[in-house]
């Protein structure tokens, strides 16, 4: 079961059965041109998906409307509307992610090859962003930790450098981001291959839309939100630390590990607590986002200097 | 009254879907965060309605319209009153009535801080702002009194400055538009045929309300 209270509780339940019905109808369209064309498009149904107890207990699912028109996709212009609005002609297919660096087996993937890596699976996360709001989203993927050792790391590999798809041509309004393009992020070797961490191709139940980071991203629910790089194209294992796009923006504001931390303030606001769309009141940050299995990758580490 | 009307729209605009949304808990036109909608659309027609009221002076001498002034008292109530708003929502649903939290941001944070100091010059520009206390303090110290909201136009334009994560294009756009009224006042100011105009000196203001053209 996917959530404890209530039962049974369906995706329609939670989506404007406006948006939804017309969903449907755009669905129709869409999976003809897909099974025509044999790609996988975003807003597509995904099948074998395998339920998993991870869940956020009773909190409920952020709807699909506010998860899919409040975005932070700076290649798609800075307002929280745009991405939904300037990403419905992204090309996603073909497409292409290339997994290498320190490895045996280097490996390029296709759209089709992406959804078979591993077994679909289904987890619902906590959504943390750094500008103080969360969702709840019931992403589907599989975990980073299952690709990482099919192209076998070297042992020189220690960090793992995430790269993005740019294209200024698709993306007119990165130019407005003030922020580098293509976006890079990365992580330590440990915590990419921490369970959590997850490579997603969809949520609700469907192929990822567009403004979600179509077609293949990155998740790590104790990380804040731009950790969690979208529109992945180049997954690359290095020895020393990689630079990611926030920090060098504002180095002082966003750190390489950027917990998600109550405790440790963004130097212009507080991050004790958050807004989760859809309530009125601040809710109090957990630390780690509520993933305390993650605080033994930290151990010993001081969170105030490592923020 | 079509300018009053006019300049309570945008606050309609949030109230109505604000009732829908304590109501009926849907409101669409609020986005998924209303809360920071709420509180970014305030703030933006409070720095608006600032600019609005900056332009009343220059708008009268370039269209020789010095009729225009009577709006000036109302255009400048209304950035008080968007202020108060914007205020209200970050004090009641951000920081949930707490005056002590509220007071730790405005100390910790520069951009609460300065916004805060915005909305406390516009505090006594709001009180003096009839008839009477034009005469109380008579027409030169009201009117010196009342050169405060240049530095609120700049306090907002800094807040909003410092607020935003990246993309500046907003706030540098507001400053850029401040910068030009500010320059004009300068000129004009400094314009020694205009001089008398432009500085009356207590003397000269016998119906302050009418003749006069303070900034």
């Amino acid at each position: 079961m996917l959530i404890r209270k209530p039962a049974d509780l369906r995706y329609s339940d939670v989506t404007p059965r406006q948006v939804y019905v017309n969903r449907r109808r755009f669905l129709a369209g869409s999976l003809a041109f897909g099974a025509l064309a044999g790609v996988a498009q975003a807003g597509m149904k995904l099948s074998d998906v395998r339920k998993t107890s991870y869940n956020v207990g009773e909190d409920k699912l952020t709807p699909l409307e506010a998860i899919t028109h409040y975005n932070n996709f700076y290649e798609f212009g800075t307002d929280k509307g745009d991405p939904a609005e300037n990403s419905r002609n992204f090309r996603t297919s073909p497409w292409t992610l290339k997994v290498e660096g320190e490895v045996a087996k280097p490996k390029t993937f296709d759209l089709d090859g992406l959804l078979k890596i591993a077994p679909l699976e289904e987890r619902i996360y906590r959504h943390r962003c750094t500008e103080r709001w969360s969702i709840v989203v019931p992403w589907i993927g599989f975990p980073l930790a299952t690709l990482l050792k099919q192209v076998e790391p070297t042992p020189k590999a220690k960090y793992v450098a995430f790269e993005t798809y740019f294209d200024a041509k698709q993306m007119p309004r990165a130019r407005w981001g003030g922020i580098e393009f293509p976006y890079v992020e990365g992580l330590r070797l440990d915590e990419a291959m921490h369970p959590l961490a997850l490579l997603a191709v969809g949520l609700y139940g469907e192929t990822l839309p567009n403004q979600d980071g179509a077609p293949i991203r990155l998740v790590v629910p104790w990380k804040y939100g731009y950790k969690s790089a979208k529109s992945l194209v180049k997954i690359r294992l290095v020895e020393k630390q990689p630079p990611t796009t926030w920090n060098l923006a504002a180095p002082n504001e966003y750190g390489f590990y950027s917990n998600v931390n109550p405790k440790v303030d963004h130097p212009r606001w507080s991050q004790a607590k958050e807004r989760r769309l859809g309530e009125l009141f601040n809710r109090d940050t957990l630390m780690f986002n509520g993933y305390s299995e993650v605080a033994s990758l930290y151990a010993g580490m001081d969170l105030h200097k490592y923020y | 009254m079509v300018v009053f009307a006019a300049c309570l729209i945008p606050f309609l605009l949030l109230a109505w879907p604000f009732y829908k949304l304590l109501t009926t808990g849907n409101a669409p036109e609020l986005t998924a965060n209303p809360v920071e909608y709420i509180t970014h659309d305030t703030g933006t027609w409070t720095i608006r309605f600032l600019l609005i009221t900056l332009c009343v002076t220059p708008l009268r001498r370039i269209l020789k319209q010095p009729k225009l002034v009577r709006y000036r008292r109302m255009l400048g109530l209304f950035a008080f009153f968007y202020v108060c708003l914007h205020f209200m929502t970050w004090f009641v649903l951000d920081k949930s009535f707490s005056l002590s939290d509220m007071w730790a941001d405005v100390v910790k944070r520069r951009f609460i801080t300065v916004g805060m100091l915005g909305f406390v010059l516009l505090l006594p520009l709001a009180i003096t702002s009839t008839a009477g206390w034009v005469r109380r303090l008579g027409f030169a110290k009201w009117q010196r009194l009342h050169r405060l909201i240049y530095f609120a136009g700049l306090a907002g334009v800094i807040h909003y400055m410092w607020l935003v994560k990246s993309d500046e294009r907003l706030p540098l756009m507001y400053g850029a538009m401040l910068a030009v009224l500010m320059v004009y006042r300068f000129f004009m100011w400094n314009a020694p045929s205009k001089r008398a105009v432009s500085r009356p000196t207590a003397a000269s203001v016998t119906t302050p309300r009418t003749a006069s053209l303070p900034d």
